[in-house]
């Protein structure tokens, strides 16, 4: 039995709840969804074909379609949208959500589901996708009845978008989806304007900010909106500003008041000007353990000024002298405009302190993964996109590339997701086909998502360039086997069954390159990125090497390791 | 210091809407001592009273974690106003024919009500405060329980007005944090 092709009413609108689903999508502005269709979602699909402005891609796996929806988001700071069927599909959306929740992503996922009388029955491919994202999105819907679709999608949109973004589900039944429609469209929602933020206590900020010797201003994810008013604001006082994993971008790396990146694998300046700061302004950031390694050790000497949008995140993790709940522009701006007129404050004894630290640090002077990631990130230009997976080479990423402007960096922060990297990517590829979208990926997790090649094949996307970081394990692990486990390395070799990374991509019709010393890297990369289209390039590295400085977990972050106890340093700024 | 805090939560009748809290609760960490949930004046919209254990700081972020949640309408810190709270005990006591007179009186002392009249037990029920039921349940331990049902406590306010203006619960986008804790300052350091 065929079924018939899709007919809209006479008028345009929406026949059913499938054509509702895609008419409310164009009413919100959304261009472009990434998906992967089934069985229970086959309505939609179907319906999908009388919308040509609609553009549809399709990955080849549902993670893969729902990193890409989230490197779309990164970038533009727009809504991201991804479909898959019920079931398993839905269910390979679990990892992207959470991680879009972590990292404040606006992200709508839609899920078809089997029909309502079959709901409950454990039905062929059903799932309860609700109650297994519960925890995971930052709401989600069932919808019951094809007439609530529009305003259901009308408010799940808002709140993707509003307040502290993250990701919402909603979740479609098949007999819904096929439901006569008569209903209207629901326009978008107006999002809430932010709180306003209490007077008092941003004049009690500007004050501590008066009489701070040792300030530091900390940014993370929360700013990447607010870049313009939050480097206002550093160099209105003068602030040396430490620029979060999830914040990096949201204060020009050529600014001299830049000191980095703070935590974990943080610069030896950040670290240290936050353990001897009197003063740290926080804004849109939410202290992760990452970033404060051990808690009762952080800025012990200093009053901590936190702004945030999240209440709940202010004094969630490090107790706070003075909470700000606000936007962190808008927060931005009031306090930028209270410094004074003129020249912004000097210090010169912190200064030199700052300037002694930021000589600290630095990689290795020989081969080795760091050298090749700093040659790889150098070649980018202002406005390219830089996508990471997860590892020893997002750390080394991290700490290596400059960045002039914000959501420019695309990098799973809070839930370290391997398998990010590449597809997000491809996702800020399509939103900006005019931007060069690097990525820098471990031989590990490009293994994990790595069957996205077909995509880029599919829609022909030319502006992706992949690079793997091949040290031949699960190098970060490794890293932590070598330091805390005694070099027991258990379960983290990958060299003896990679595969040939050049014929991978070769299969997929894409381009390679292959270097393993800095000079080939050299050319190889020249190549690579001359290339007109998509390619790939593999970087083979010594096996060893660990990301350094480091801040071992449970230690305060004065206890870094400033440098591989095993290895020599360049020196310089790291 | 950890206590008891009392909280009441005004929240969307929706499904799910009980799991939702559960499972932030349960995930956080966070310790329920009681939890009761009804239907309240206002048609789609339940109330919920929970005691919830731990230090001050600790409940501070379950209750930001709770206002988070969409079907959330309000979250009310009863540490923070009079209020009053009543919680109802069903109780089964053996008795004897040698204890049955002493048990009865006890019962009248605390105006409990007999609900069941069995040959070899009486069923109670006793509703006031906290204290009172576990009082309640202390005195009658010696002559043997053979089952109690508690439902939680349940509190409102005192005073003539309601806990929240009517506009919250139909407006949905204007909601205000709890005042005196709007910004968390449990957690502020000195
Ligand atoms: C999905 C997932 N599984 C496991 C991990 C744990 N993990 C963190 S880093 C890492 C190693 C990554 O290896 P590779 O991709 O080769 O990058 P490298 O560290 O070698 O640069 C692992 C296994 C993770 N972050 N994500
Ligand atoms: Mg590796």
């Amino acid at each position: 039995m065929s079924h018939a092709p899709p007919t809209p009413s006479p008028s345009g609108a929406p026949a059913n709840g499938a054509q509702a689903l895609w008419h409310s999508l164009a009413a919100h502005g959304v261009t472009t969804v990434f998906g992967y269709p089934g069985g229970a979602i086959m309505p939609v699909y179907d319906a999908l074909t009388l919308f040509p402005d609609i553009r549809h891609i399709l990955a080849r796996h549902e993670q893969g379609a729902i990193h890409a929806a989230e490197g779309w988001a990164r970038a533009t700071g727009r809504l991201g949208v991804c479909l898959a069927t019920s079931g398993p599909g839905a269910t390979n959306l679990v990892t992207g959500l959470a991680d879009a929740l972590m990292d404040s992503v606006p992200l709508l996922a839609i899920t078809g589901n089997v029909p309502r009388s079959l709901m409950g029955t454990d039905a062929f491919q059903e799932a309860d996708i609700t109650g297994i994202t519960l925890p995971v999105t930052k709401h989600n819907y069932v919808v019951q009845d094809a007439a609530d679709l529009p305003g259901i999608l009308a408010e799940a949109i808002r709140i993707a978008r509003s307040g502290r973004p993250g990701p919402v589900l909603v979740d479609i039944p098949k007999d819904v989806q096929l439901a006569p429609f008569a209903g209207a469209v629901t326009p978008p929602h107006p999002l809430p304007p932010a709180p306003t933020p209490d007077p008092a206590r941003v004049e009690a900020a500007a004050e501590l900010l008066r009489g701070a010797a040792r300030p530091v201003l900390m940014l993370g994810g929360g700013a990447q909106g607010a870049a313009a008013e939050v480097t206002a604001l550093a160099r209105a006082w003068g602030l040396p500003t430490i620029t979060t994993l999830m914040g990096l971008g949201a204060f020009p790396a050529s600014d001299p008041l830049w000191l980095g990146m703070p935590g974990m694998h943080g610069s030896v300046a950040a670290n240290r000007a936050i353990s001897e700061a009197d003063l740290i302004v926080g804004l849109g950031l939410r202290f992760d353990d990452r970033v404060t390694g051990r808690v009762s050790g952080f800025a012990p000497h200093a009053r901590i000024v936190h702004v945030d949008l999240d209440a709940a995140e202010i004094g969630k993790i490090v107790p706070t002298h003075l909470p700000i709940r606000g936007d962190a522009g808008q927060v931005a701006r009031l306090l930028a405009g209270r410094a004074g007129a003129g020249d912004p404050p000097r210090r010169p004894d912190w200064e030199a302190r700052l300037a002694e630290w930021r000589t600290r640090g630095g990689h290795p002077d020989h081969w080795g993964a760091a050298q090749a990631v700093r040659q790889v990130v150098s070649r980018l230009g202002p406005n390219d996109i830089l996508s990471t997976d997860v590892g020893q080479h997002q750390m080394l990423a991290a700490q290596l590339a400059r960045f002039q402007k914000p959501r420019r960096w695309l990098t799973s922060g809070g839930l370290g997701t391997m398998g990010f990297g590449f597809p997000a990517a491809i996702g800020a590829a399509l939103a900006e086909p005019e931007v060069t979208c690097m990525v820098v990926a471990g031989d590990g997790g490009f293994q994990m998502t790595a069957q996205e090649l077909a995509t880029l094949t599919k829609y022909g996307i030319r502006n992706v360039k992949i690079c793997v970081v091949n040290n031949s394990y699960l190098g970060m692990v490794r890293q932590w086997q070598e330091l805390f486990h005694e070099r027991r390395y258990s379960e983290v070799y990958l060299g003896d069954s990679n595969p040939d990374f050049l014929k991978l991509a070769d299969a997929y019709g894409l381009p390679g390159w292959r270097a393993d010393n800095a000079a080939d890297l050299e050319e190889a990369i020249s190549a690579w990125l001359a290339h007109d289209g998509s390619a790939l390039l593999e970087v083979v590295v010594p096996n060893e090497h660990g990301v350094f400085p480091m801040v071992p977990a449970g230690a305060a972050l004065s206890e870094m390791l400033e440098t591989d106890p095993r290895s020599p340093v360049a020196g310089g700024p790291a | 210091m950890s206590a008891d805090h009392l909280l009441s939560v005004l929240v969307r009748d929706e499904p799910r809407v009980l799991t939702r809290i559960t499972s932030l609760f349960g995930r956080r960490g966070y310790n329920i001592r009681s939890l009761s949930v009804g239907t309240t004046e206002q048609p789609g919209v339940s109330r919920l009273t929970c005691v919830v254990t731990g230090e001050r700081a600790v409940v501070v972020q379950a209750m930001r974690q709770l206002e988070k949640l969409h079907d959330v309408l309000h979250v009310i810190d009863h540490s923070l106003e009079k209020f009053v709270d009543r919680e109802l005990l069903l109780v089964k006591v053996a008795i004897t024919p040698e204890s049955r007179v002493e048990v009865r009186q006890i019962a009248e002392d605390f105006r409990a009500r007999i609900v069941d009249v069995g040959r070899r037990a009486l069923t109670f029920e006793v509703t006031g405060d906290e204290g009172k039921v576990t009082a309640f349940l202390e005195q009658m331990r010696p002559f043997g329980i053979i089952e109690t049902m508690r439902t939680g406590r349940v509190a409102l306010t005192r005073g003539s007005n309601a806990d929240i203006p009517a506009h919250v619960y139909h407006g949905g986008q204007s909601r205000a944090l709890t005042p005196a804790l709007a910004e968390g300052e449990a957690s502020l350091r000195s």
